[in-house]
């Protein structure tokens, strides 16, 4: 539906690009100009945005090249190579932030990923429509609530007179200071996650299961399939494109975690198993001063994102017919 | 034929066999469980910042009501010159940031939907690669560093000003606007602005109020630019705030001055202006999560990505 409108929109008004297509270039040009003036002018001004805000800092990536010094500004730096990219990768961070960063994704991958699918497809089954919404409308709660609140709410229930240790104190555990202790780390930060978005990460798996055609599920049914067999053959399959497009942006940004949640939830001593490389960013570079090594870090960081972003969308592209772009 | 088929279907679908119904007595309850795990948290909060805080500190377990009824806790948040000072802040830039957000998104959404111009090809990918790559933290603050504004609100709205995401999600529904409205209007001579303001934003505004929405619970919850930007205390937002009273525990100044708590009850205080800023700072949310959440189950949200 959507597609016959952006096509009509193509062909409106003043018979659209078709009508100048023979024209050369620089008459195009002026056409062009003449009919989108106001259009160009806008598109300036918006994009100079993104000129300033977000072009500029990528430019400002040579410094992770050069050695900046505030006082000498960024054209005034020496230049130093890959220095501090070599000084990264023989660093003894360099291991434990990688394994950090990694981890962290993989653990969010395999149990974030599959869990608002399955929410999605539990919510699907339930009889009752207004308990379905009710459940909807209590777990995208979460999402809408500020990373500080939660995290203030779990230190506080995870702290050594808190809810938790109190509850399980009852049943004769010993009491735990969970945040001192890296061995849990990495459970409470992905557990929480999954618990603060699995209700909002199931929409668009919902709004898939929705386009499902009911006629396939009644053909199923005719031909003897249970209420198993229907999801596994129909139901599933119809959403595997959404679910692969959500694998691909995942497994691009598996370096990706955010210093947000990090830096609320860690201290010094559980770094070993909490300190992530955009944390580690922040803290080496905007708090200590460090400019040029911390954007080395940060760059290494987004370009083995976008790496894999390209490489993983070429792969799906090629084995199943589904991408991005 | 036809009837038998519907039989048929209705057979299967109404064969509740043991299997079944034990799965939906099963998922209901797992439903409710969920329910309660996500819900619960919040309650218990909620009942803590009521509470009599001496005895909600000897309390052990789980909170089913509020133990006896105090406000103490929520005097302390409204005489707490940091909170509402925080409080003012966030309300300012969620305003004059929400204005800002839309002004722009708005425009280049619009700039965005128009399809006959030379250059769409490329200011369409110009903000798209924004979306994939990025300077990241320090190269980002050193730009805003160079403008001049750090310590300033301005660098809590404009480094976030255009949100590429949302501009493709207006400029989808931009897109969806019958052409014929828009031709009729340029007949009679109508310029762009005449056109995005009286034909193309009128139709698109439950698109408009969920995109705002958006942007002010963004303002309301973020606090990593105010925590890089921002020096001066008197210009902390709100989740700043809670974040040396949630997280660093930096109570000491706001409850000395509160003689009611003396300092043997210091600590059972502490908690009790936790729990209440807690629930201070999530009351507003809460009272637009209606309409939010009325625009995303719509589908609004996930247009854009097939868009």
């Amino acid at each position: 539906m959507n597609k016959t409108e952006i096509k009509s929109n193509k062909v409106s008004y003043k018979g659209g690009l078709a009508s100048y297509e023979n024209l050369s270039f620089r008459a195009r040009l002026v056409k062009d100009w003449q009919r989108n003036k106001i259009i160009y002018l806008i598109a300036l001004l918006c994009l100079s945005y993104y000129f300033i805000f977000c072009y500029a800092p990528m430019g400002g990536i040579m410094i992770a090249f050069k050695n900046y010094r505030p006082a000498r500004g960024i054209w005034g730096s020496d230049w130093v190579g890959l220095k501090y990219f070599k000084q990264f990768f023989s660093s003894h961070y360099f291991g434990r932030l990688l394994r950090n960063t990694l981890l962290i994704n993989f653990y969010d991958l395999l149990f974030g990923l599959p869990a608002p699918i399955i929410l999605a497809l539990l919510l699907n089954e339930l009889v009752s429509q207004r308990f379905k919404r009710t459940v909807q409308t209590v777990t995208y709660l979460p999402y809408f609530i500020s990373q500080v609140v939660i995290c203030g709410i779990l230190l506080d229930f995870l702290s050594y007179e808190g809810l938790i240790n109190q509850v399980i104190n009852m049943f004769g555990i010993e009491k735990t200071i969970f945040m001192q202790d890296p061995k849990y780390f990495r459970t409470i930060y992905v557990a929480s996650g999954i618990w603060q978005g699995v209700g909002y990460g199931s929409i668009i798996y919902l709004s898939a299961l929705s386009g499902v055609d009911p006629q396939l599920l009644d053909a199923a049914a005719i031909d003897g399939c249970n209420r198993f067999q229907r999801v596994w053959h129909v139901t599933l399959p119809a959403i595997l494109p959404t679910i692969i497009i959500m694998l691909i942006l995942r497994v691009g940004s598996i370096m990706n975690v955010g210093f947000e949640k990090i830096i609320l939830l860690y201290n010094e001593s559980i770094y070993e198993t909490s300190d992530v490389i955009s944390s580690f960013v922040y803290r080496y570079g905007l708090l200590q001063g460090n400019y040029s090594y911390s954007t080395a870090v940060g760059l290494f960081n987004s370009i083995v994102n976008f790496v894999l972003l390209i490489l993983v969308n070429y792969v799906s592209k090629k084995v199943s017919d589904i991408s991005l772009w | 034929m036809r009837a038998s088929k519907e039989k048929a279907v209705a057979w299967n679908y109404g064969k509740k066999g043991v299997a079944s119904r034990i799965f939906d007595t099963f998922n209901v309850l797992l439903m409710c469980f969920l329910i309660v795990v996500t819900l619960y948290p919040f309650i218990y909060v909620l009942f803590a910042s009521f509470s009599e805080p001496l005895r909600l500190m000897a309390h052990r377990g789980i909170l089913l009501a509020p133990l006896g009824f105090s406000t103490g806790g929520y005097s302390m948040v409204f005489n707490n010159d940091g909170i509402v000072n925080g409080y003012m802040v966030t309300i300012y830039i969620a305003i004059v940031g929400t204005l800002c957000n839309m002004i722009a998104s708005l425009l280049f959404a619009y700039v965005l939907s128009r399809r006959n111009m030379m250059w769409h090809g490329l200011i369409t990918v110009l903000a798209v690669f924004t979306m994939y790559f990025g300077g990241g933290l320090i190269p980002t603050y050193l730009v805003v560093n160079a403008l001049g504004l750090i310590d300033s609100l301005w660098a809590l709205i404009l480094p976030g000003l255009i949100n590429t995401y949302n501009v493709i999600i207006l400029r989808t529904a931009f897109n969806s606007v019958p052409v014929e409205l828009e031709e009729s209007a340029r007949l009679d001579g109508a310029g762009e602005f005449w056109v995005l303001v009286n034909i193309m934003i009128p139709l698109i505004k439950p698109t408009i109020a969920a995109i705002s929405l958006f942007y002010m619970v963004g303002h309301w919850n973020s606090w990593t630019s105010a925590l890089i930007y921002i020096k001066t205390p008197t210009k902390y937002p709100l989740q700043l705030v809670l974040r040396s009273i949630l997280i660093q525990n930096d109570t000491q100044a706001s409850v000395a001055g509160t003689a009611m708590y003396q300092a043997g009850e210091d600590y059972a205080a502490r908690m009790l202006l936790k729990y209440s800023t807690i629930i201070v700072s999530i009351v507003p949310i809460i009272c637009v999560y209606p309409f939010l959440q009325k625009y995303f189950t719509k589908g609004i949200m996930i247009g854009a990505l097939k868009g």
